[in-house]
């Protein structure tokens, strides 16, 4: 037998790790309950932050720009990313299928500079031979989406290929068409997947600023453009307010969406069990 | 309505297959290929004053065909300027030893999670995605409070009595490296731990029976039978690293030179869009071959469904 369990090496590791990982969000959390300007310097508990950030209207323009973009990308991350994933998971072989790969594969590492500019060289001579789109928030949600819908067909793909098919079959075999089939049985089936790929896709565009300062024009500033040119100037701690806000919101959001999957897996698994 | 829909794209001869392929393949063609081919072309113009701020490829003044104007000077000052270069190689480097850090922080924790009791599996992997489900952006500047002079970690070792004078960490590389490690910290994580989940045990257990300690059988089976997980984990790291830009432009300062700083500021503050292109030209050249790798274990992923 092997022993199970950990070794105090690997123990000690694991424990240094997650207080890595959240001694950071934890103390900004912490200072963004502090009255002193002076962020590290603890002067008692204040809740000004809060109320300064609510009366910034640059802010919450930016905010709720970004939670306009982020929706509209995620929304078309998925109808891009499921038809990618069917394609990957369910078409087999065919022409062009290494290329196809390739390109859905390739947003997921290329360097956000490197995909922010190409993007606006695109945008602008769009721009020269039809005048039109100019640059603003659509830009911003092509360029958001061309590497979402990559995330989304991952995640998508990933559940699409483990999903048992002997439903599909059954439909197929009493006579539903394959359209119908993927509609009413496939669809269903994946919709773990497509929640999470939707909530990836919606984080990822809303926090993008490197390809989104890129394709934007000066109509359109996103929460993460407003964020940086504030943080260049210093720590400020109504950012720290801010960050706890978002940090709060996606936190409650994950866990939700965590348990939700969770249980329709046990629902499903239930009805398994029924059924066979 | 949608019947009528599939008759009439089925008399074009667009049917449900060729319009599920067509779609996606468009939509990458168009906003991920060509895109390329565009920068490639306009590394190759000269930078002009007018909008957009390039002069054009094709001059079409004398007709049918048009003369190619093609303009190398782009290159040429890419690679004789010490600017670019240092740059691309302290990126090279930085990316490098930022991956091994991240590699010698996920390996123990990943394992961790694997050893732990099934029951507490999900919620450690949870734990560990959550932070990364939030801005990067914050949590690079969450970062500045901890490690400025007045910051928190000069206190703590002044308070300990460690120091007496805070020791300079912003703006010095070892901020970017706890910078990269930090943001990319689960892009490593993920994929070792899906590697060292699907390890067959019975190896392990084998090792045992033949009287092999638990660390014997660490170096000689889990580790080298880990290596895929550590190949796609270091490239997940590696190549979106080298053009890193918010992190060395928050934590680093003028001795962390990156290349995907100097790309940002030749397009936003020199306005100098063709070197702009060339600086991406380069970086993409330099990155054929981990993106390569990259795709060879993500097809072989795909390949094994």
């Amino acid at each position: 037998m092997i022993k199970q369990g950990l070794s105090p090496f690997v123990a000690t590791c694991m424990v240094l790790g997650f207080i890595f990982l959240y001694a950071p969000i934890l103390l900004m959390i912490l200072y963004s309950f502090n009255e002193s300007r002076l962020v590290t310097v603890w002067a008692g508990f204040s809740i000004k932050w809060y109320v300064s950030l609510f009366s910034n209207t640059q802010v919450l323009s930016a905010a709720w720009l970004s939670i306009e973009i982020a929706f509209i990308t995620a929304t078309l991350s998925i109808i891009l990313g499921t038809m990618a994933a069917v394609v990957l998971v369910r078409f087999g072989k065919f022409r062009g299928r290494t290329a196809f790969t390739g390109m859905i594969a390739a947003p997921l590492v290329m360097p956000d500079v490197i995909q922010g500019l190409s993007l606006l060289l695109l945008f602008v001579l769009i721009q020269q031979l039809f005048g039109w789109p100019g640059r603003g928030a659509l830009t911003i949600i092509i360029a958001n989406t061309s590497f979402c819908a990559s995330y989304a067909a991952v995640v998508i793909q990933s559940r699409l290929a483990s999903m048992d098919r002997s439903f599909e079959e059954a439909a197929l075999d009493l006579g539903a068409s394959p359209r119908q089939t993927f509609f009413s049985i496939t669809l269903p089936l994946i919709r773990p997947s497509l929640i999470a790929g939707w909530l990836l896709s919606f984080i990822l565009a809303f926090d993008n600023l490197v390809i989104v300062s890129f394709v934007t024009g000066p109509s359109a500033t996103t929460l993460p453009m407003v964020i940086f040119s504030k943080v260049r100037l210093g720590v400020s701690p109504d950012i720290n307010a801010l960050a706890t806000i978002i940090i709060v919101l996606v936190s409650i959001g994950v866990v939700v969406a965590g348990l939700v999957l969770q249980r329709q897996a046990a629902d499903r698994l239930k009805m398994q069990a029924v059924a066979g | 309505m949608i019947d009528a829909f599939s008759s009439f794209f089925a008399r074009i001869g667009l049917t449900g297959k060729r319009f599920v392929i067509g779609v996606p393949m468009i939509w990458l063609l168009l906003f991920f290929v060509l895109p390329f081919l565009i920068v490639l072309k306009i590394s190759l113009a000269t930078e002009a004053t007018a909008i957009p701020p390039y002069t054009p490829l094709f001059d079409w003044s004398g007709g049918w065909p048009p003369a190619l104007q093609i303009d190398t000077d782009n290159y040429a000052s890419l690679v004789g300027d010490d600017l670019y270069i240092v740059a691309y190689l302290s990126s090279i480097k930085f990316a490098f030893i930022s991956t091994i850090l991240c590699l010698l922080v996920a390996y123990p924790i990943a394992y961790g999670v694997t050893r732990s009791p099934k029951s507490w599996r999900n919620m450690l992997l949870m734990l560990i995605v959550l932070p990364f489900w939030t801005s990067l952006l914050l949590r690079v500047y969450s970062w500045i409070a901890i490690l400025k002079n007045e910051g928190l970690l000069n206190n703590l070792l002044e308070w300990l009595g460690i120091i007496n004078t805070p020791i300079p960490m912003m703006n010095t590389p070892f901020a970017v490296y706890v910078g990269i490690v930090y943001s990319y910290l689960p892009f490593m994580l993920l994929p070792l731990y899906a590697t060292l989940e699907r390890l067959d045990h019975a190896y392990l257990e084998a090792a045992a029976d033949l009287g092999a300690s638990r660390t014997r059988a660490f170096f000689t089976i889990t580790l080298p039978l880990s290596i895929p997980g550590m190949v796609a984990g270091s490239m997940l790291v590696f190549i979106p690293a080298i053009g890193e830009f918010v992190i060395p432009s928050l934590l680093g300062g003028p001795s962390t030179l990156m290349i995907g700083r100097v790309l940002w500021d030749e397009f936003f503050l020199n306005q100098d869009w063709p070197t702009a292109s060339a600086v991406a030209m380069a970086i993409l050249f330099f990155l054929i071959a981990p993106i390569m790798i990259f795709q060879h274990y993500q097809m072989k992923d795909l390949e094994e469904l």
